[in-house]
């Protein structure tokens, strides 16, 4: 699943950042421990050695895991205030969680069951919930935020790729939490333009209808 | 096991002492520190079989997509059970409530707890909990659907019967307090004269820290439970949005115990594992200093750290960053231990005995467990991976890789000195095998497919993680034929393994090792004076150890 944003590429970078330095510390773990039944295997008739510690290296394995955890904290921290910050000129969608399905609305009142978003534009996603808890999660952007009854939560992001991508609900929620997806659609600007032109025509002829029928 | 008899050796063992009752009467009533260990011990062991059984019925609905053996509502059900029976019924009591309750005394020179009888009511109020949870299953309203964590809105909107599991958990809670305050009194005042605190085991070093926890972090679960329950009751509106209540106070305040409820899981593992190194080295531990602090270390920071859980409620700026860096910073104290403990067996002369495999087992586990909790602190990673099966992956390493074979290396280590009886070491050795790969195999796909944005607490899921839901039920399959073996090579050695009296057959130092097997009924004839260290090995001489090939 490839990161279709720079800060997906952030995150992924964070990711194997910190599995690279805690494969190799857990390969030096296991080595030595390993290394240590064979070499000094009762088997082999060896009297052992009462080593009661050694100040400089309880010192060197305290400091280096410190600095290390220091880096790693770094770039989680950059990375996230990145995505704590959306640009000004974001474009908003509402998005409503309920049991057991997502609704996205824009700012001209058109409703939708698809988040259509232009790529390579900031979209802010303002996130409402009219029951429990939910959690709005796009995996292929690495972004999730809860979505918590009367709390005003949000999150953004910018696509890099057009495509077709999962949203799922990724905090517990009764029954139907599994089967509660939909779909983010990234498409050319002038794709959603005319896809937003085209819904929006609907939309007001489906109320004139309503209306004229009454 | 009633029907011991090793009174030829001139005292009367736990085993044999009636009390005031006969047979059933002679343990649940009794205050023996030791009786009741061993009360726990069947306790908990039953609550393990039915929590496995949960977790392996939930693999094989997951096995495929769509619905394979059950229905949503009857997963959702099974995954909050699961979880409440295995945190506050299996792993939670484990190692202190049975190998704190049965060792803790002989390993302090003591001839029983501070307060006997006050440990023997934990115990009721233990399996008083026990009981409201299974009650909680089959009353009308069908069995609590809403995870172990309770959160609201969902724990008050749901129909099912939340009442009795939140009452079960509050129950619980009160026996942890106690246990607690228990241990705390008896490591202060029940030193044998000379022991000063740095001639302290390892493992009641651990048992004091997780002692503290209990004692400080508990009562905050029950007032929020109790909350909870009265929400439900009377529509307070302290947590209902609805009622202008904030959901998210809610998780604070859990987590607030419930992180710091993960060290009392997790230190009593680690007490156990700085035991048996030494041991199974036949020297003295590295660093002891540095590990019994480093206890102290990972319960003060570890009280500090609960809002990780939350990273994606939105919260500040400021409690994202100090929450995220002491994440980060808890880490510290649990590398010091590993790095010690590997130190430990430099120069050794180290005997590949089934607790050693199991403490070695957990050493692995226990770190692939660390580094993934600091993937997970990392903020932006985290806002990926939180709620995915990457995390669910991340606490079975800890929880049940860490803390589950602690307990599997507590019992291999210290079920000769309770039972008087010898396992099978081969047998012993073959589910050690098993179980470690079952492990592995069940759940480290959840990583992969967690960090691919698989969403935890799903019943069904999208065709391409099939391959990894696959391999992780097949791995339960593996783990639980571990299981088993370990279990009926137990129960068989209880039946019929050969008897012993063997006072010490690892050949270890601490005073549970100079007492008769199985242990008197206060344990000392004549409370000791200790003037060593803990781990002295001092003659290090081979000659006492080839004895100890065991079988």
């Amino acid at each position: 699943m490839f990161p279709n944003s720079t800060y997906a590429e952030s995150v992924d970078f964070a990711f194997w950042f910190i599995v690279g330095i805690s494969f190799a510390l857990l390969v030096v773990i296991s080595f030595l421990m390993v290394f240590f039944v064979i070499k000094y295997n009762r088997k082999k008739q060896v009297k052992a050695v009462n080593i009661h510690g050694n100040l400089p290296l309880e010192i060197i394995w305290t400091l280096i895991p410190v600095l290390l955890t220091l880096a790693m904290f770094y770039f989680g921290w950059m990375g996230y205030q990145d995505l704590s910050n959306p640009p000004e000129d974001s474009m908003v969608v509402k998005s409503t969680g309920q049991m057991w399905k997502w609704t996205y609305e824009y700012d001209n009142g058109l409703k939708s069951d698809t988040l259509y978003v232009p790529v390579n534009k900031p979209v802010k996603i303002d996130l409402v919930s009219v029951d429990v808890n939910h959690s709005f999660y796009i995996p292929a952007l690495r972004i999730k935020r809860d979505v918590i009854p009367n709390r005003e939560n949000f999150l953004w992001f910018k696509a890099e790729n057009t495509g077709s991508f999962d949203i799922a609900c990724a905090e517990y929620c009764g029954l139907q939490h599994s089967y509660m997806y939909s779909k983010v659609v990234i498409m050319p600007e002038n794709e959603f333009n005319s896809w937003f032109t085209d819904a929006t025509n609907k939309m007001n002829t489906t109320l004139t209808d309503t209306t004229s029928i009454k | 096991m009633t029907s011991h008899s090793s009174s030829n050796n001139g005292y009367e063992s736990y085993l044999d002492y009636r009390g005031k009752g006969t047979g059933l009467k002679s343990w649940i009533f009794s205050t023996d520190h030791k009786r009741i260990g061993i009360l726990y011990l069947i306790a908990m062991l039953i609550f393990f079989v039915v929590g496995v059984t949960f977790g392996f019925l939930m693999r094989l609905e997951l096995i495929a997509p769509g619905k394979t053996i059950m229905d949503p509502q009857t997963y959702n059900s099974f995954f909050t059970l699961h979880g409440i029976i295995m945190i506050f019924l299996f792993i939670i009591p484990g190692l202190p409530a049975v190998f704190g309750n049965f060792f803790l005394p002989i390993m302090l020179g003591a001839k029983d707890v501070s307060f006997p009888r006050l440990n023997l009511l934990s115990w009721w109020l233990f399996i008083i909990g026990g009981l409201l949870a299974i009650i909680a299953v089959f009353l009308p309203g069908g069995p609590v659907d809403t995870g172990w964590t309770f959160y609201i809105p969902y724990s008050v909107r749901t129909s099912t019967n939340v009442f009795p599991a939140l009452l079960a958990a509050f129950v619980l809670g009160f026996s942890s307090i106690l246990t607690g305050l228990n241990f705390v009194t008896t490591i202060h005042r029940l030193r044998a004269p000379g022991m000063d605190w740095f001639k302290m085991p390892l493992f009641v070093w651990s048992i004091y820290s997780t002692a503290w926890i209990q004692v400080l972090a508990t009562p905050i679960i029950g007032i929020t439970l109790l909350l909870v329950i009265f929400e439900r009751a009377f529509g307070f509106g302290i947590f209902d949005p609805a009622l202008g209540g904030d959901p998210v106070l809610f998780q604070h305040l859990f987590w607030i115990y419930s992180h710091p409820a993960v060290y009392i899981m997790i230190i009593p593992a680690m007490g156990v594992i700085s035991e048996i190194i030494p041991v199974f080295a036949h020297r003295t531990i590295f660093g002891y200093k540095f590990i019994a602090f480093s206890s102290i270390a990972i319960a003060l920071f570890g009280s500090m750290v609960w809002a990780h859980h939350m990273f994606t409620v939105g919260m500040s700026g400021a409690a994202m960053f100090i929450f995220s860096l002491l994440t980060f910073l808890v880490a510290i104290p649990s590398a010091v231990k590993v790095f010690n403990w590997v130190a430990t067996l430099y120069k050794g002369s180290i005997s590949t005995d089934p607790p050693l495999l199991y403490a070695l087992a957990f050493i692995f586990l226990f770190s692939i467990g660390g580094f993934t909790g600091l993937i997970q602190g990392s903020l932006s990673v985290n806002m990926h991976i939180h709620d995915t099966s990457f995390i669910v992956a991340h606490f079975h390493y800890v929880m049940f890789g860490g803390t589950g074979f602690g307990i599997f290396a507590a019992l291999h280590y210290w079920f000769p000195k309770m039972f008087a009886r010898k396992y099978n070491m081969k047998s012993a050795k073959v589910g050690f095998w098993i179980l470690f790969v079952g492990f592995n195999v069940l759940y480290f796909p959840m990583f992969v497919m967690g960090w691919l944005g698989m969403p935890r607490r799903y019943y069904d899921y999208l065709p391409e993680y099939q391959i990894y839901h696959f391999i992780s039920t097949v791995g339960s399959w593996i783990l639980i034929t571990g299981l088993i073996i370990m279990f009926a090579n137990f129960i068989h050695a209880l039946l019929k393994g050969e008897k012993t009296n063997e006072m010490n057959p690892w050949g270890g130092e601490t005073l549970e090792w100079h007492v008769p097997t199985p242990p008197p009924l206060e344990n000392f004839d004549e409370i000791p004076i200790i003037e060593t260290d803990p781990y002295q090995y001092k003659d290090n001489d081979l000659s006492n150890t080839e004895v100890k090939e065991v079988n």
